[in-house]
């Protein structure tokens, strides 16, 4: 069996970001196009992670972690914005949130 | 090759068994500390002094008949009480017993790992915990489990600040993370670090309560209000599940509580050498009996305080616990620069 | 040999929830393999000698993100959801064929360079050694530390912001 190279984790991150990518352009339910979205997040943490242990520089780990503090707010303004408009309009379907397209 | 797999193992295995007879026999344990507060006898009539009374209570629930609700959604039904059950239990891959001990020979260590971010996958994984709650209320299908659940999830999560504050505390305290290593800088500071950090051990016990569900803090089990809690409508052996994550947790945070505070597997005053006697009893024994001594106050506390309502735990958790955390840490970083 | 085995136990799992989270209907569900995913992200993490990286995988986004998602799926959960019925716009077509074409053109590149590798790629793995969380640790508070600032001003403004979109009489 072929040793495990960066290249695997990488080919394995590219795999999880075109999955992400699907469920972006996909589903019309908004929670789930952004949690779609933490996965393709999760892709690239996994990209650097591999990198970090490639070149033994702890900096990719660092990026990492500044990615999921932006995730996290991400997901909490995203999901604020997300239940303000359900108790306007009742619904999280993308295709009827377009009130700001005249 | 073998002996480096085979003895982890075991360890495991022993460590998983002794921790399910233990939890197991913490029900016999609270129904009788519970009967004697209130001058009962408590449980009496299976085996001598009702002594096997949690095999006959694990018989009846195994016997039982499992009902799945018809409207509920069957595979998240299952999967709750699993996910609230598996935490607690690796949970103690990092808890140390003792250095190490002899046994029949063999020279083994007593803890199963010593990872660098130990006390950081501790947090992380009773953070998971929460799930079993919140997907148990949910997939009952049913009024109060999810009130219940979602309670419970509410003050899990905000107590779970505290609780992470204070850890925060005590990492800058002892300068690593390590389970073994906060007990080495206690034995190097001469010192348990319950006299170090006293607010620290008030707001941890306090979270710890609250984070197992315990009384005061049993609002999502409040029987009055919300007929029994997220597992209303579980029944058999999927109703354990539940009730023994409960005790399993409480012997999680006593464990963490005794590794932190109490300075492990250490003797008391282990730098005293006029009470060097005491180093005859093995340290995993001394271990056990604090953890033995925090158990024992759950319960008594459970026997002592009304309930809280959910508006003052609120209050207590961001008000009173988070701010005093946040002060404490501040106190602490800047005595560890000064000093 | 061992390592080969868990990455690929991992990656399995890793794509299968992946693929999970974005065909299930029930928005519960997708949360579950969601957490799924991540956990299993996680131990990827630990194979790569990250360990520091895992357990804030596990603690923020397992146990507070997806919390938060959770919650939110659960106050808005509805009778109908909109992914309902079979989707047949042409988005959703074009979405696939990208897709596609992007892990393409990314496996592409990749075996590419696994091919012909360059000078920086011939550096062997470290062996995973006993700890990082002290380098992470020094390097976001030495080289990083403005970043580091910056992400903690982020964090305080997101949460201010949630709370003034989430409150009832805004």
């Amino acid at each position: 069996m072929m040793p495990i190279t960066p290249y695997h984790y990488l080919v394995l991150a590219a795999a999880l970001f075109a999955i992400g990518l699907v469920g972006v352009m996909v589903r019309r339910n908004i929670i789930i196009v952004l949690m779609s979205i933490e996965l393709m997040l999760n892709a690239v943490n996994i990209n650097l992670a591999a990198f970090s242990y490639q070149l033994h520089d702890a900096a990719g780990q660092v990026f990492a972690i500044f990615i999921v503090a932006v995730a996290a707010a991400e997901a909490a303004v995203g999901l604020g914005i997300i239940l303000a408009f359900f108790r306007n309009k009742e619904t999280v379907n993308i295709d009827d949130m377009n009130i700001m397209r005249w | 090759m073998i002996h480096a797999y085979l003895v982890p193992v075991l360890k495991i295995l022993v460590l998983l068994n002794a921790l399910l007879v233990s939890v197991t026999f913490m029900t016999l344990l609270e129904r009788k500390v519970l009967a004697w507060v209130q001058v009962r006898l408590g449980p009496m009539r299976v085996g001598p002094y009702g002594s096997l009374q949690p095999i006959a209570d694990a018989i009846k629930l195994l016997l039982k008949e499992d009902i799945t609700p018809v409207r509920a959604d069957k595979w998240v039904f299952t999967l709750a009480p699993i996910v609230s059950m598996v935490p607690a239990l690796i949970a103690f891959a990092v808890i140390p017993f003792d250095r190490d001990a002899t046994f029949f020979g063999y020279r083994v260590s007593l803890f199963i790992a010593d990872v660098n971010v130990g006390l950081l996958y501790l947090v992380s994984i009773t953070s998971i915990g929460v799930y079993g709650i919140i997907l148990a209320g949910y997939a009952s299908n049913s009024k109060f489990p999810l009130l219940a659940g979602l309670r419970a999830s509410a003050q899990l999560v905000s107590y779970e600040i505290a609780v992470t504050m204070m850890l925060v505390s005590i990492v800058a305290t002892a300068g690593t993370l390590s389970m073994i290593g906060i007990i080495d800088a206690q034995y190097n500071a001469r010192v348990w670090y319950i006299f170090l950090q006293p607010v620290a051990f008030v707001i941890l016990f306090i979270g710890g309560l609250a984070e197992t569900n315990r009384a005061p803090f049993d609002l999502p089990e409040a029987e009055q209000e919300l007929t029994g809690g997220y597992h209303t409508e579980y029944s058999g052996m999927r109703f354990a599940l539940f009730f023994l994550a409960e005790y399993a947790n409480m012997i999680v945070v006593s464990a963490v509580a005794t590794t932190l505070f109490l300075g492990g597997w250490l003797r008391p005053f282990p730098h005293v050498a006029v009470l060097g006697f005491l180093g005859y009893v093995p340290g995993w024994i001394w271990f056990l009996l604090k953890t033995f001594v925090f158990l024992y106050i759950f319960i008594w506390i459970r026997a002592t305080l009304p309930r809280y309502r959910y508006d003052q735990l609120m209050r207590l958790g961001w008000k009173v616990l988070i701010p005093l955390g946040i002060a404490n840490l501040v106190v602490t970083a800047i005595l560890k620069v000064l000093v | 040999m061992l390592e080969a085995i868990v990455f690929y136990t991992l990656a399995t799992f890793i794509l299968g929830f992946g693929v999970m989270v974005v065909t299930t209907k029930n928005p519960v569900h997708c949360v579950l393999f969601l957490v799924a995913n991540f956990l299993c992200v996680a131990m990827i993490y630990v194979l790569l000698a990250a360990e520091f990286l895992a357990v804030i995988q596990i603690l923020v986004y397992a146990g507070g993100i997806v919390v938060l998602y959770l919650f939110v799926v659960m106050l808005v959960n509805l009778r109908r959801p909109p992914d309902a019925q079979i989707d047949t716009r042409r988005q959703a077509r074009v979405g696939f064929v990208l897709a596609a074409l992007l892990l393409a053109e990314i496996s592409a590149i990749l075996m590419y360079s696994a091919v012909h590798p360059s000078s920086v790629a011939t550096i062997a793995p470290q062996v995973a050694s006993g700890g990082n969380t002290e380098t992470v640790g020094m390097l976001l508070y030495t080289d990083y530390l403005v970043p580091f600032e910056v992400a903690s001003m982020l964090l305080l403004v997101a949460m201010v912001g949630a709370i003034v979109l989430a409150r009832r009489e805004a």
